[in-house]
């Protein structure tokens, strides 16, 4: 059994100008100890999938799944007090923004106390023992001091430990971290993340890292998914991802890598912008910006193919499907790989099937 | 052990520096309510004085005075001296913490006007309590029911409050729930059956002190109508600030915070939200201390309250110069201080201002 598992998710928010569908069709299956990534332009639905799973998102959301299991129990259908103890105890976050997520009325340590009284119980003296010891797991120079600090008299990067100590405090099993090092400078960032990859082995705790930053997946997770538009586009093995990207939108994000543009004047950028709500192309999402884009892309709204182990949501996948790797989630929607019809690299070359 | 000295050396100005500031923090707040205050002894001095009506001649009534007599006064009071000179004697007194005698009973104004206070103070009080225990509430239910029935209940009936006159408002609830129920009576502070010595000023107290309960009810009922007619409008104000200021801290990342760490529904309503909330409610709280007593000009003339703002304005009809003039002073220099409070509240829970 998976510990997160996740099929089929939908968020529309209700707008002014009617339901806005922010999160479609999404499916996340973490096991224990994984390592995984989201990966995604802003506005892509990456944070919003996230914080739909954890029920955090204002009562404008709407929020549909097929399945939406934590370790068995049906997320959906939990009393609001039985889902508080899974939230915040075995399934926690940290935010983009260390700086305002913190309570400014609050100490740091006030703040830590807080969440262990919730989750744990223990006496005070236990309490504060742990917030200290947390404090310096995360390494927070000087804990007694630091816990009597406020928010305001804290840096970002000492904000962000704060919060991955007070993330960490009842031992979660799942820890989501979204964009945790966006609001960071470059060398606190690999601090961070050195940091959450630490903690996640010595506590064996499964990660998922939400990013837009290609460099950071690379660094840090073992599986990776890429959302576009609220849509997971693709989902692979890190290594295979980087190797063999299926969606043209990987691949695209890949070689907008500086590291991959190397001898060229320019570095490749992703012509126009994610679709909002009033500018949704029909056909495939990613369409006018597709660099293979044909009139049947503009058309018709792929679906993965069945025996696509990265389920890429393309009419034209790149690549072989054989040379895809995907993480052991073969869920039921899955048919076996490899019976998949190989797929021209090059869409024009042949004349594509239609797959309604 | 150099080193160790360095470090208590280094560690001791903290604690010392911590305490200075906030004296530092009150010094400059003091210094700046200087300028304010010799402001509000002219604008006090000269608005009396811009009136129309002479105190002499109304003191004579109708029977008239000669013009020996006329002149004889106004050298007795000092009218007949320049207004510089006036100003300047008015100032000095003030300095000396004089503010002159009463034209009309000759007693000092200072007297006077602190044997009237207790009277208004017990009555801005219960309104202020009025308006926070009722308003504070109000405006955290709207903001969390945002959009629903209740919340534009209380913004409809805030608003309607808010743009309420009080003198009519006042006659409104007399009329309804002295006159036609008659729940409650229409003017005084406590009925003619009882005498309660004076110990606090405050009547309600005072009767308990005295150890008559029923005293204490016919006060407490006295109380009533009036405290809700002063109290509206600031229930109104601080609804009104509490939902926008709730609403605001509502999208806050750190409450989205809150609720990833399972807190329950009302721990993050009334800790984390409602706590950085109350900021700006606490500054908007202060303010209303002004408009209490202005308020209470206009509501305890409606109860014939014995009070300052009655005080007043029987002073302004008789242009009763130096009761006036001092009143508002004194008046002024109570809203000053009162101002001043509350900034130092607003860094006692604002940790922000504070560190």
């Amino acid at each position: 059994m998976a510990l997160l598992d996740i099929e089929g998710l939908s968020v529309r928010f209700q707008t002014s100008s009617g339901l806005f569908a922010a999160v479609e069709d999404v499916d996340i299956r973490v096991d224990r100890g994984e390592v995984w990534s989201i990966v995604g332009e802003s506005g892509s639905g990456k944070s919003v999938s996230m914080l739909a799973t954890m029920g955090l998102l204002p009562w404008t959301a709407q929020v549909t799944a097929d399945k939406m299991a934590f370790d068995g129990q049906d997320l959906q259908h939990l009393s609001a007090r039985e889902r508080r103890r899974i939230v915040g105890g075995e399934m926690s976050m940290i935010f983009q923004e260390p700086m305002t997520s913190l309570n400014p009325c609050f100490t740091v340590g006030t703040q830590i106390d807080e969440m262990i009284k919730q989750h744990k119980g223990g006496n005070r003296k236990e309490r504060r023992e742990r917030a200290l010891d947390l404090l310096a797991q995360v390494g927070i120079p000087d804990p007694a001091r630091r816990i009597k600090a406020y928010p305001h008299q804290l840096s970002g990067g000492m904000s962000q430990r704060v919060m991955i100590a007070m993330a960490i405090s009842c031992d979660p099993r799942l820890l989501i971290a979204d964009e945790p090092t966006t609001a960071l400078d470059v060398t606190i960032q690999a601090q961070i993340l050195e940091l959450l990859l630490t903690l996640q082995e010595e506590t064996g705790m499964a990660l998922i890292l939400i990013t837009h930053d290609m460099g950071v997946v690379a660094e840090t997770a073992k599986n990776v998914i890429v959302q576009y538009a609220g849509r997971q586009v693709e989902k692979q093995e890190v290594k295979s991802l980087f190797a063999n990207p299926r969606h043209p939108y990987t691949e695209a994000l890949l070689s907008a890598l500086p590291e991959r543009a190397m001898g060229q004047d320019r570095l490749p950028t992703i012509p126009g912008v994610v679709p909002g709500q009033h500018d949704r192309p029909t056909g495939c999402l990613f369409n006018p910006r597709c660099q293979y884009v044909t009139e049947h892309c503009r058309q018709v709204e792929p679906v993965a193919a069945p025996g696509d182990p990265a389920r890429t949501l393309c009419h034209y996948p790149l690549g072989n499907p054989g040379d895809a790797a995907t993480p052991d989630d073969v869920s039921p929607r899955d048919a076996s790989p490899g019976d998949a019809p190989p797929v021209s690299r090059d869409p024009h070359a042949t004349q594509p099937e239609v797959r309604p | 052990m150099a080193r160790e000295a360095a470090l208590t050396a280094a560690s001791r100005p903290r604690v010392t520096s911590q305490t200075s500031n906030m004296l530092r923090f009150l010094l400059v707040k003091l210094a700046q309510l200087v300028p304010t205050f010799i402001g509000v002894t002219i604008v006090a001095f000269a608005f009396i004085r811009l009136l129309p009506g002479d105190p002499i001649l109304l003191m004579a009534g109708e029977r008239g005075i000669s013009a020996a007599r006329y002149a004889e006064l106004q050298a007795q009071f000092g009218f007949d001296r320049p207004l510089v000179v006036q100003y300047w004697d008015f100032l000095k007194g003030l300095l000396q913490g004089d503010l002159g005698d009463s034209l009309v009973t000759h007693a000092p104004v200072t007297g006077e006007f602190f044997s009237r206070f207790p009277a208004t103070l017990e009555l801005s009080l219960f309104a202020l309590a009025f308006a926070v225990i009722i308003g504070l509430p109000a405006g955290v239910l709207a903001a969390t029911r945002r959009g629903k029935l209740l919340d534009h209940t209380v913004v409809g009936v805030s608003l309607t409050g808010y743009s309420m006159p009080i003198f009519w408002w006042g006659l409104l609830l007399i009329m309804f729930f002295s006159g036609t129920l008659g729940w409650t009576p229409v003017s005084g502070r406590i009925s003619f059956m009882y005498f309660i010595d004076s110990v606090t000023g405050f009547m309600t107290i005072d009767t308990l002190l005295a150890g008559d309960w029923d005293a204490f009810l016919s006060a407490l009922h006295h109380l009533i109508l009036p405290g809700i007619v002063l109290g509206t409008i600031p229930l109104a104000v601080i609804a009104r600030q509490t939902r926008s200021s709730m609403l605001e801290v509502l999208g806050e990342d750190y409450v989205r915070t809150a609720r990833a760490k399972g807190l329950s529904n009302f721990r993050v309503i009334m800790v984390h939200t409602l706590r950085n909330a109350l900021i700006s409610v606490v500054t908007v709280i202060g303010l209303q201390v002004g408009l209490l007593l202005a308020g209470a000009i206009l509501t305890e003339t409606i109860f014939s309250w014995p009070g300052i703002g009655k005080w007043m304005i029987d002073a302004i009809s008789r242009r009763d110069y130096p009761s006036v003039q001092g009143g508002l002073v004194l008046i002024a220099f109570i809203v000053m201080i009162v101002n001043l409070l509350v900034d130092v509240a607003y860094g006692v829970i604002n940790p922000r201002i504070r560190h």
